[in-house]
């Protein structure tokens, strides 16, 4: 008789969120059992099949017992955690923190393409953002339109870094970067030069699908044209890991 | 190689110099160069010349009051510093009485006392050699007993022996952070791998902190020695010096040192002819603030992007190219060495209870002297600075200190009598940071101090995540609106709840602590804040 299969070494932990118990593989992140299960969490730089960036903090839940945050994109659950993520004072971060978004770049949806099927836009409405209180800055990036399929705006750019990644992660190109330190950082394309003259973008358009906002949109897309598609990516990101 | 045989070698050195009675020590640290040190060794160097072969001069690290350089001492054999005369603001000029007076009076129009608290109240087990060895030199190093501690841990102890000794002397990390280093050394040491590091963090970039540089500057086979060692117990063959390129001296310093050291046999390969083999690698950080933090300095070694990371994996059990990664500051791995050679238990019986040894202070602002000095842990703030520091000169009013550097916060007048240790600190809303103190008199505005803090926060967050990139440009504005009296009241309960937000939200230290500054004026200086109003 074969010996039994060995069992891979990865435990299931219990834990509750938000009252629910509910089980976990040890190696599964807050977020990834929050979405299973259906119990929203905001968030803005993760996506599924995307490294973790952990940047835009609109996941953080409390943890019972402790007194800082956790961001729920980067925690790993463990045993017997008890989670809240809907609290008064996470609302009122997630609040501020969508504020500090929207007052950081010029985002006018009303002049977006991607009116209606933006993710920050979404997360105002979801966060109850109905003004913003923080003065805008009005700092104003010139838009790279030189590309012949896509197009680039700054001002609705809130530096999530998916398109960095994914170009990276999935596509293999790395034509994405990010220059300059605090509110100078942008995204930029090769060694900051127009798109158009990037020699490694192979214009794949996957940056333009992950991108939450309307900072990388199709050229000449109108505002019902401009819905993104990210089904591919955790699919395709099996596939490569599978490679 | 044993002890012995290393006491043979440090015996062998010492006879170069046996016919030189005295000393004259001219410091060659960093600031006293920038008030011309380099004219007034040339000066003794060329009188003395070869006429008096029992007089020795020589550069040497940091004496520590900054404030009075270029400084130059005259040590008989076998004095200390402490005893020795010391001069202060010494020029090129005045290299002649210098030599004219080695044999009789020393000169006193020069004399910078001695017995004055700022030398007599200090103790000093990391900065014991500086002042008095030439940084440059290895044998001077290896004379007054430097490499014994890595030899005898070496030789004599094994890696849990070490471990045992840095965790009983209680020492905690004086990057800033205060966890307990004997800790920190034996999760990494039990991690499991293939492969380690360490990593030394001299990327101290605090405004009013030279601490590091200090350390570096007068004595960096001392910090490299403490790397051996900590490599040595975690179980690492390879060790990196993070240091920023804005330390041309220290860096320099400390390439002469690993290369003086290699030679040597005390790095490299089988290290005293043991199968320890250590290599030391120096990496200069291009000068952003955020390097400091442990995830964003090993993405700048790897030659990524200097940003944080989450924490948890901890660099402990996930560092330098996903590998367990032990990361101390200079001034921990400078304590080492006397602790392995004097034993955790002696060390454990300076400072306070929850505070072990001695501390380094960076002295600047306005106080009578400026520079760099080492108390043991629990020494009041008030001794600190009105005694050791001299106080306030000009006859005003002192009104806050500002400790921890952009991560810490003003202690005001009231507080001064409080022990300094990291606990302390932490219950006034401050912090010890890695012991920049800058003091301010009632002149300053504490709005203004804020405002400063703040920008530099805003101007060196990477950019990463969100609180902290836009927050503290936020943050910033309002203050700047408040120090010309354009701010409304709405505006500073603004101010307030964007530095809870920042502080709780925040991906790592530098946003965290980025409000403390402010909370901390606020809180006792609510006043200032006030009087600044727009409408009122």
């Amino acid at each position: 008789m074969p010996p039994p299969a060995k069992q891979p070494n990865v435990r299931v932990v219990t834990l509750t969120i938000d009252g629910r118990d509910l089980s976990a593989r040890e190696d599964e992140t807050i977020i990834e059992v929050c979405r299973e299960n259906q119990i929203p969490i905001p968030s803005l730089c993760y996506l599924e099949g995307l490294s973790v960036w952990g940047a835009c903090r609109l996941c953080l839940v409390e943890l019972a017992g402790q007194g800082r945050l956790l961001a729920a994109c980067s925690t790993r659950v463990t045993e017997g955690m008890q989670i809240q993520t809907n609290t008064e004072k996470l609302q009122r971060y997630r609040r501020t923190i969508v504020e500090l978004l929207f007052a950081e770049r010029n985002h006018v949806c009303s002049v977006c393409v991607s009116n209606g099927h933006c993710e920050l836009q979404y997360m105002a409405q979801k966060c109850g953002v109905d003004h913003v209180r923080v003065p805008y800055r009005q700092a104003s990036y010139p838009v790279d339109s030189s590309h012949e399929m896509f197009r680039l705006d700054h001002d609705r750019c809130i530096l999530c870094t998916r398109c960095v990644r994914v170009c990276d992660e999935i596509e293999g190109a790395h034509t994405w970067d990010v220059m300059g330190r605090g509110t100078e950082c942008r995204v930029i394309t090769d060694m900051a030069q127009p798109w158009g003259e990037s020699d490694t973008c192979t214009s794949c358009g996957k940056c333009v699908q992950v991108c939450p906002t309307g900072a990388l949109v199709k050229q000449g897309t109108s505002v019902g044209e401009m819905v993104k598609d990210q089904h591919f990516l955790p699919i395709l990101a099996r596939r490569r890991h599978a490679q | 190689m044993n002890l012995d045989d290393l006491a043979d070698l440090a015996e062998q050195y010492r006879a170069i110099d046996a016919n030189v009675e005295r000393e004259v020590r001219v410091c060659m640290a960093a600031s006293c160069q920038s008030s011309g040190a380099a004219p007034v060794l040339d000066a003794l160097v060329a009188g003395l010349g070869e006429s008096q072969p029992a007089c020795k001069v020589k550069g040497v690290g940091c004496m520590g009051l900054c404030s009075a350089g270029p400084l130059v001492s005259i040590a008989h054999r076998d004095g200390s510093l402490e005893e020795s005369t010391i001069y202060r603001d010494v020029t090129a000029d005045d290299a002649a009485d210098i030599i004219a007076s080695l044999d009789g009076p020393p000169v006193e129009r020069l004399r910078c006392p001695t017995d004055q608290p700022f030398f007599a109240r200090q103790q000093k087990i990391v900065l014991e050699n500086a002042g008095i060895i030439d940084p440059d030199s290895f044998k001077g190093y290896v004379a007054v007993g430097g490499y014994s501690a890595l030899i005898r841990a070496l030789s004599e102890m094994t890696p849990a022996d070490v471990l045992r000794e840095v965790t009983d002397s209680g020492l905690r990390g004086r990057g800033g952070g205060g966890y307990p280093t004997g800790l920190k050394w034996s999760t990494v040491a039990k991690m499991p791998a293939t492969q380690k590091y360490v990593i030394c963090n001299a990327d101290e970039g605090d405004p009013g902190a030279f601490m590091d540089r200090a350390i570096l500057e007068s004595d960096p086979h001392r910090v490299i020695e403490g790397m051996a060692i900590a490599a040595y117990a975690i179980g690492a063959n390879k060790a990196y010096v993070y240091v920023r390129a804005e330390y041309p001296l220290a860096v320099e310093r400390l390439q002469t040192a690993i290369r003086k050291a290699k030679r040597s046999g005390f790095l490299g390969n089988k290290i005293g002819d043991t199968q320890f083999s250590l290599e030391v690698e120096i990496r200069l950080g291009a000068g952003a603030f955020v390097c400091g933090e442990e995830t964003a300095l090993m993405a700048s070694i790897e030659g990524l992007r200097g940003q944080p990371r989450p924490r948890p994996p901890y660099p402990a059990e996930s560092g330098l190219w996903g590998y367990p990664t032990l990361i101390n500051n200079v001034e921990t791995f400078a304590n080492i060495a006397p602790i392995v050679r004097e034993g955790g238990e002696w060390f454990a019986s300076i400072g306070t209870e929850r505070s072990k040894g001695t501390k380094v202070f960076a002295l600047a602002g306005t106080i009578t002297n400026t520079g760099l000095i080492e108390v043991p842990m629990g020494t009041s703030l008030r001794d600190i600075i009105e005694v050791i520091g001299g106080g306030i000169p000009g006859g005003k009013a002192f009104k806050a200190v500002q400790t921890g550097g952009p991560s810490g916060g003003c202690i005001p007048a009231q507080h001064l009598d409080i022990a300094v240790d990291y606990d302390s600190l932490k219950t006034l809303g401050t912090m010890m940071g890695s012991g920049g103190m800058i003091v301010m008199d009632e002149t300053s505005s504490m709005v203004d101090v804020a405002r400063y803090f703040m920008e530099f926060c805003m101007t060196e967050s990477c950019g990463k995540c969100v609180p902290c990139r836009t927050g503290t440009q936020q943050m910033h504005s309002i203050l700047d609106r408040l120090a010309k009296s354009q701010a409304s009241r709405a505006e500073l309960a603004l101010l307030e709840e964007l530095c809870e937000v920042v502080q709780a939200t925040s991906l790592c230290g530098l946003g965290q602590t980025a409000p403390n500054p402010v909370l901390s004026t606020m809180r006792y200086f609510r006043d200032e804040y006030e009087a600044k109003l727009g409408d009122a």
